[in-house]
């Protein structure tokens, strides 16, 4: 997988992705006009399917608002790699099938609009500059998840296996 | 090799004898809650898609409206008729108004040892009562739900040990804030916050609150403290105690991924300063830097219970907020609303210029109580001090004790709460 990084710093909390008074609009379409608002006003209309989205370390700590992770997948991202994640919004993705990758020292090495390469099949980041940064594979349970496309597929599933 | 609290408690939920941080387990669930904050997008879920939906043990599965109560929308309406509608069919508790989330569980359901599966982040308050308590989003949680169960990952868990006593004027509010100024909001992630030690037993169970619920704020999975005769007595006085087996302690020998050590009498009044919770930094130096304030808070699940009211009422007593400032004050639950009515503390709240509400979420989280304009400042009890989490991007929150929020709203400007503490004889 390759893409266009963005760039935004540690600490990004669940008000920035999606601030408190846009989280009763009724769709996530609606909502992702307002992402990351307080922070990059601009971002939202910039994302590119297909784009990367590369932070420092705790991304996404703060509320348990699934509609976090909802709206950067509905941006189209294909990712996030970060230093590292809140627990509950790594579970959202997860269960969202939006692919998380916890990448330490990626943050110092990737500029935006970098092309990043993102290799499955041996774990590791390429960035333009020839910097390689691993990262640890995904538990096989949570992984099997997400190739399901989220919680919800990943019981579907099951329950077909077990008819 | 032996097992922390929260190793036992899930060892137990799961049916396992053993376990070790790190192993994914799937764990049987004594209580979920949801709130008005996200339970349309779980309804919606559960009707869309659900095959043949039920709810697992719909007495044991909490409804509560309280992020925006009253509701100040046609819109949050409609999303809170969705949420009344489906608890009255399934036949689930619903809490319309009555407080906040987490201290609705603690003062009706939950006890030592059990599993409680909420979405909502500040969920890890139920170890104030030596339960496991988690946050979830809304498809895990509708998932939890239905099957009454759910994966987990075992955390690694931080001890706190903690020895001395509170100087005057410093809380357990100061406490937590600076233990996430040390660790930092990230500290926590993805693991358990165990405090204990000698002056464990010591805290009162609004303290214990404090501390579990703002252990969120350093990124916890669950935080906890070993239940003890306190819990016994508060749980006696309200639905009975629990067996004597749930109440569960530490092993001498179990792992602890690292053990801190904090003496209470070294712990000085503090603020986090926007626009992160580990932030912290001495009101007394923010008290030379003379910041002015528009707005105080006294509420929310980390700070708006009895002892927090009692501690502002004897500060504010005989005296007036500063003209240029307001004072919200929402209790956490009708419970503590009444007990603040019965001792007279509302009287006193009320002479003094403050704002006295209706239990809800309020300001905390900015939608629908007190909102701030840009190039507003807020000194507040609440969880936390984001971007633009109390209203305007431009806005700004400081977090402290319901002492430095009330003493601060006299002055109009940040000050340190302890030379009214001495003149309060408190």
């Amino acid at each position: 997988m390759k893409g266009r990084a963005i760039v935004l710093p540690e600490n990004i909390d669940t008000d920035i992705i999606i601030p408190t008074q846009y989280m009763t609009l009724p769709t996530v379409r609606r909502m992702c006009s307002y992402a990351f608002s307080p922070l990059r006003p601009e971002l939202a209309a910039t994302v590119r399917r297909g784009d990367i989205l590369v932070a420092g370390k705790n991304f996404g700590c703060g509320s348990s608002r699934e509609q976090a992770p909802e709206i950067i997948r509905e941006l189209g991202f294909a990712c996030v790699i970060a230093e590292s994640f809140a627990r509950i919004f790594y579970r959202n993705a997860l269960t969202n099938g939006l692919l998380v990758l916890e990448v330490p020292g990626i943050a110092a090495g990737v500029k935006e609009g970098d092309i990043i390469t993102v290799d499955m099949e041996y774990n590791k980041i390429l960035t333009p500059d020839g910097g390689r940064y691993g990262f640890a594979a995904i538990p096989d349970r949570l992984a099997a998840m997400l190739e399901a496309g989220g919680l919800v597929n990943y019981y579907k599933k099951l329950n077909r296996a077990a008819s | 090799m032996g097992m922390t609290i929260t190793e036992k408690i899930l060892a137990r939920a799961s049916g396992n004898g053993t376990i070790r941080p790190g192993q994914i387990i799937e764990a049987g669930i004594d209580w979920l809650m949801t709130n008005d904050a996200t339970t349309h997008v779980s309804v919606d879920l559960f009707h869309n898609r659900v095959k043949r939906g039920r709810v697992f043990c719909p007495e044991k599965t909490v409804f509560i409206i309280d992020h925006n109560v009253p509701s100040e929308s046609t819109n949050t309406t409609r999303v809170q008729n969705i949420m009344r509608s489906f608890a009255r069919e399934h036949g689930c508790p619903l809490h319309d108004g009555d407080g906040v989330c987490h201290q609705l569980m603690v003062e009706n359901y939950v006890s030592p040892g059990q599993v409680v599966i909420a979405a909502d982040s500040h969920t890890p308050t139920m170890g104030a009562l030596g339960a496991f308590g988690a946050g979830v989003g809304s498809t895990d949680f509708t998932a939890a739900m239905v099957t009454g169960r759910i994966w987990l990952m075992v955390p690694h868990t931080l001890r706190f040990d903690l020895t001395g006593r509170f100087k005057k004027g410093v809380y357990a509010r100061d406490l937590i804030l600076t233990i996430i100024g040390d660790i930092g909001s990230d500290g926590a992630v993805y693991k358990a916050m165990e405090f204990g030690g000698p002056a464990a037993a010591g805290l009162t169970i609004d303290d214990r609150m404090v501390l579990c619920n703002m252990a969120a704020e350093a990124g916890a999975k669950n935080s906890i403290i070993e239940p003890d005769q306190t819990v016994k007595a508060y749980l006696e006085g309200r639905r009975g105690s629990a067996a004597e087996d749930a109440y569960l302690q530490s092993d001498p020998d179990c792992t602890y991924e690292h053990v801190y050590s904090y003496n209470l009498g070294d712990i000085e009044p503090v603020v986090a300063q926007p626009h992160f919770v580990h932030n912290r930094t001495a009101a007394t130096e923010l008290k030379q830097r003379n910041i002015r304030i528009d707005q105080g808070f006294i509420g929310s699940c980390s700070n708006g219970r009895i002892e927090e009211l009692r501690t502002a009422a004897a500060l504010l007593q005989g005296r007036k907020i500063h003209p240029g400032t307001k004072l919200l004050i929402t209790p956490a639950s009708r419970a503590v609303q009444l007990e603040a009515l019965r001792e007279g503390l509302v009287e006193i709240f009320m002479e003094a210029g403050a704002m006295v509400l209706n239990p809800n979420c309020s300001v905390c989280w900015g939608a629908c109580q007190g909102v701030l304009g840009p190039g507003e400042t807020m000194i507040s009890t609440g969880t936390r001090n984001f971007k633009g989490r109390a209203g305007s991007p431009d806005s700004s929150v400081y977090l402290a004790s319901a002492a430095t929020v009330a003493v601060s709203c006299l002055e109009g400007r940040i000050t340190d709460p302890r030379a009214y503490v001495q003149e309060a004889l408190i």
